[in-house]
């Protein structure tokens, strides 16, 4: 939160007061705000919030520890399927979140560490290619096995519910006033943004956040002061992969389907491109990134389609293109003008309040 | 005061045509600072290692205080006492010299995933001594006014003491320094110096590769020498410099001591 506020200019630097009231509110508003416009916005806000969960999970595994991922999308999916198969009449078991959201993450969590078993002497290229293709594994499994439906995908998801009452019914507060389920999951989503940031900055200041950022940093000295960097590495992958299955339980109670081609390898680069544009390693740069480049292709889409329609009179340029497009824009202007992303690491890897001095990094 | 910490028992390992390193066998007692010199080349960071558990030996085994020691299980070897240091030196760029240090002591600390997730009492007590021991280690070495500095822009020689204290940190009873002076101006070496009696002091004993003849010397209690692999001389400093056999090796084959 702080770290964006202080990202505002000027306002950050001279009011961090008022720029962290400005954040907060906005925050809040956000899809009040959108719904004035169009519901279609506070589906898009609601989208931009899996993706930050994304990028914080994965910004663990390639920010912290320095393990490229390219497959980071499988744990996704396994988060989605295992919505897909506990909560749908597909099989017709209908347990609650509560169940299901540990569980999707226990399975995205063994799926990571069998991922990270095989790759545990690769880094750099080899590593991300390995990866890439462990994701292609598990997309083109879900698309053939007869149990998970193939392409079709499975439909009729539930949706997030309590005591009972289903989000997606919306919240009827008085006889004229009704709050639209799209605006109830963004509430929902934000909940669990925060609580994935509490968790990893506490991993963050600890002995396991500081073995990993070692592990980046240089794997020989790591294992020189007794960091055992093969639990450690395994440890990423889990933690990783825990919130990638979350938020996969998440997108399918919100999507109300899943079917194989939400987890492409375009997807992993979408996430990757994220994390990296908005500065690896720093939580408010990935924030900043995932929300940057999940809202602006949106805005494009919005914009280009009627315009080609306009000029052209037909549609030269489809929206998934227009989408990667953006992302490789965002990164070749990034490595032009900010290498280091949006808002460049400077994570700190020890608790503030037991510093001597409270001075910065220099 | 001649128990025997480390024993290394004819030692060997090859790299394709070079023999590095020849049924090497020397011992260090407790509480020595113990040097190993020896033309560039002859196999002196190959013994390190070897000894850490980075390399697998070819032959031969160490028995460190009174147990033989795992080979190419680094993390196991810090685990049983021994700490090193890079001869080019090797810190996590990306984290503060206190951070260095904290992750030093990864060790010797034992907060789990759940107490770290539930920020349990244990975890936040370990992680409060975690941090307080680590600005003592810097005062010890005496760059405590850096603790908040990012370790890729403290000095050369403030670098070289960064990775002393974070090798410290692991609590080894033996310290493995693979040429701590190089690069450093005479007022660092003799700082230098200072600080490596005080380890000795303090009860770790010290095993130095060093290229600066002098200070050898000066500060180390016995001297082995190695010279294509092979040890060719183990006596205290005054000897080994009389020896004919390391008179040669350093000033005849083309080698040249400082
Ligand atoms: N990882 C390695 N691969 C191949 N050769 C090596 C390796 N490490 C050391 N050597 C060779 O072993 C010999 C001894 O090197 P080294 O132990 O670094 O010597 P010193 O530290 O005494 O200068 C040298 O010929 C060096 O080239
Ligand atoms: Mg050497």
């Amino acid at each position: 939160m702080n770290e964006l506020a202080e990202a505002i200019p000027y306002l950050g630097r001279h009011h961090p007061k008022a720029a962290r009231a400005l954040v907060l509110g906005l925050i809040l508003l956000a899809p009040v705000l959108a719904a004035s416009v169009g519901n279609t916005w506070v589906r898009v806000l609601d989208a931009a919030l899996l993706y930050v969960m994304l990028a914080l999970g994965l910004n663990l595994v390639v920010g912290f520890a320095g393990l490229l991922d390219l497959g980071y999308i499988a744990f996704y999916a396994v988060g989605a399927y295992t919505w897909a198969f506990l909560a749908s009449p597909h099989i017709g078991v209908h347990l609650p979140f509560w169940a299901v959201l540990p569980l999707g993450a226990a399975f995205a969590a063994l799926a990571g560490v069998l991922l990270g078993f095989p790759v545990l002497r690769l880094r750099g290229d080899y590593l991300a290619i390995v990866t890439l293709g462990f994701g292609e594994i598990v997309r083109i499994f879900m698309g053939n096995l007869s149990v998970t439906n193939g392409p079709q995908g499975i439909n009729m998801l539930d949706s997030l519910s309590l005591f009972g009452w289903e989000i997606s019914r919306g919240l009827q507060v008085t006889e004229n006033f009704k709050i639209n389920a799209l605006v109830l999951f963004y509430y929902a989503f934000l909940l669990f943004v925060v609580g994935s940031v509490v968790v990893i900055r506490r991993l963050q200041f600890s002995r396991i956040g500081r073995g990993w950022a070692a592990i980046r940093d240089d794997e020989l000295a790591a294992k020189a002061i007794g960091i055992n960097t093969r639990n450690m590495k395994l440890l990423a992958f889990a933690m990783g992969a825990t919130f990638g299955g979350v938020s996969g339980g998440l997108f399918g109670s919100f999507q109300g389907f899943v079917s194989p081609e939400s987890f492409t390898l375009l997807e992993s680069i979408a996430v990757l491109t994220m994390v990296v544009f908005g500065g690896m390693g720093n939580l408010g740069g990935v924030i900043v990134g995932a929300i940057a480049l999940s809202l602006l292709p949106e805005v494009l889409r919005h914009i280009a389609l009627p315009l080609q329609q306009a000029l052209f009179g037909k549609v030269l340029l489809d929206p998934e293109v227009l989408r990667m497009l953006l992302l490789s824009l965002a990164m070749i202007f990034m490595m032009l003008l900010r290498p280091a992303g949006l808002l460049p690491a400077n994570a700190r890897y020890a608790r503030a309040e037991y510093l001597h001095d409270k001075q910065e990094a220099a | 005061m001649s128990i025997t910490l480390l024993e290394a028992q004819s030692i060997s390992k090859r790299f394709g045509g070079i023999q590095a390193l020849a049924e090497v066998s020397l011992t260090i007692r407790k509480g020595e600072i113990y040097g190993l010199i020896g033309p560039n080349g002859a196999g002196k960071t190959s013994f390190f290692n070897v000894l850490t558990g980075a390399y697998t030996p070819d032959g031969g085994e160490f028995v460190f205080a009174g147990s033989e020691l795992p080979t190419g299980k680094p993390h196991e070897v810090v685990a049983r006492g021994i700490a090193r240091t890079f001869q080019n030196i090797r810190l996590f760029r990306e984290m503060t010299a206190l951070e260095n240090v904290m992750a030093g002591h990864h060790l010797r600390s034992d907060s789990t995933l759940w107490g770290i997730l539930l920020q349990n009492r244990h975890m936040r007590e370990e992680e409060r001594l975690i941090t307080e021991r680590a600005y003592e280690m810097l005062r010890y070495v005496g760059i405590e006014r850096f603790a908040n500095t990012l370790s890729r822009n403290l000095s050369y020689g403030d670098q070289r003491r960064l990775e002393i204290a974070r090798a410290l940190a692991t609590e080894p009873q033996l310290l493995a320094l693979d040429e701590p002076a190089a690069g450093m101006n005479a007022t660092e070496t003799a700082q230098l110096r200072t600080l490596i009696e005080t380890i000795r002091h303090d009860g770790v004993t010290v095993l130095l590769i060093e290229h600066d003849v002098k200070l050898v010397m000066g500060l180390c209690d016995r001297v082995a020498v190695l010279d294509f692999g092979k040890k060719i001389a183990e006596d205290v400093p005054a000897v080994v410099q009389r020896d004919a056999a390391v008179i040669e090796a350093y000033l005849g084959g083309g080698h040249h001591a400082h």
